[in-house]
């Protein structure tokens, strides 16, 4: 709830904002589903979806999904070698489902 | 996720209401599932309704279903409450620090030269007696209690009302033997040795704790000890 009440104040003041929330886990993860992180589209970022292994590719999924508008279901694991190189070294796999929040102005123009 | 969405998510969250989140991760639809209504882009099958509803009893987020029928359910709930008997000098770390672990945290204190120190500005302070502002309170499974004053008078009266809730944290400040002849008021009361045993007294891990600051760290390790693993 405290990822969204901070995404609701970041829109507020005119920053388009993108949710990343862990879905699922396997093994060993930092962060249980339900953990968000939530990024603007000059990648400023609040919360966390692991122990700061993959936040860097989340946030660039974040800005990618804010300049498309879809979602998108993220995979991170050691069966990755993307996963590997970003260091997620606990030998889990975690999926994140990257989010745009509509603003009031996408949503009636 | 839409305004609309956003918005009635925070506003359960203000009203302290469950609710839960159900996202449709082939798509990215969402509605929300509450006790008693759905609303959103999809209408959930009433099996998945029953699904959602039990997981936010059980206050956990996963998926359900697979492949283009998987869905993300994810629990919202209210902070769990700690209420602090004593506006006294520990209550201040052990206020900051639980809220900084996730719990609303209200002090309760008649003595309003402690309860309207500054030191409390930024937490829900009543400067009722204990027995009168917990009346208006509902003690639940998500509920602790600390009493931090070590004065029979405000002590006793939140921890008889705290034993007859269904509080899953109860501690006393207070030294063993303090805590013997507390037992023996309470017992007085007509509190079996049983249910007097729900009491942690004294209160906190043994870590050797000195500071107020220390105490306040043991005080919170064994309730969250308590919540998350269910041992003391």
């Amino acid at each position: 709830m405290e990822m969204l009440q901070l995404a609701a104040q970041w829109n507020a003041a005119g920053r388009r904002v993108a949710l990343a929330t862990v879905v699922a886990t396997w093994g060993s993860s930092p962060r249980p589903a339900g953990s968000q992180l939530i990024a603007d589209e000059s990648g400023r970022f609040a919360g966390s979806v692991s122990g700061g292994c993959i936040e860097a590719e989340v946030i660039r999924a974040c800005s990618a999904t804010l300049a498309s508008g879809t979602p998108q279901l993220l995979e991170f694991g050691v069966a990755n070698e993307q996963a590997w190189a970003l260091g997620l070294s606990c030998g889990g796999t975690v999926q994140v489902f990257v989010e745009a929040l509509a603003t009031r102005a996408e949503m009636h123009g | 996720m839409t305004p609309a969405m956003l918005d009635t998510l925070l506003a359960a969250g203000h009203a302290g209401k469950p609710i839960a989140l159900l996202t449709q991760l082939d798509s990215g639809a969402q509605c929300w599932v509450d006790a008693a209504a759905v609303d959103g882009d999809f209408v959930p099958a009433p099996a998945l309704a029953e699904q959602a509803r039990a997981l936010l009893n059980a206050e956990r987020s996963e998926c359900v279903g697979a492949g283009t029928d998987r869905v993300f359910v994810q629990a919202l709930v209210p902070p769990p409450k700690l209420l602090l008997i004593g506006a006294v000098h520990i209550a201040q770390p052990l206020a900051q620090m639980a809220t900084l672990a996730g719990y609303a945290v209200t002090l309760i204190d008649p003595r309003t030269a402690f309860a309207e120190s500054q030191r409390f500005d930024s937490f829900q302070v009543l400067t009722q007696w204990p027995d009168a502002a917990l009346a208006t309170l509902r003690g639940d499974a998500r509920t602790a209690l600390v009493t931090l004053t070590h004065d029979p008078k405000l002590d006793d009266p939140a921890l008889d009302w705290a034993l007859r809730s269904d509080s899953f944290y109860i501690g006393a400040l207070g030294s063993r033997k303090t805590h013997a002849t507390r037992r023996q008021r309470l017992a007085a009361r007509g509190f079996t040795p049983e249910q007097l045993a729900r009491i942690q007294g004294p209160v906190g891990l043994s870590i050797g704790a000195l500071t107020p600051a220390e105490i306040a760290v043991s005080i919170l390790a064994q309730l969250i000890q308590r919540r998350r693993s269910g041992a003391v």
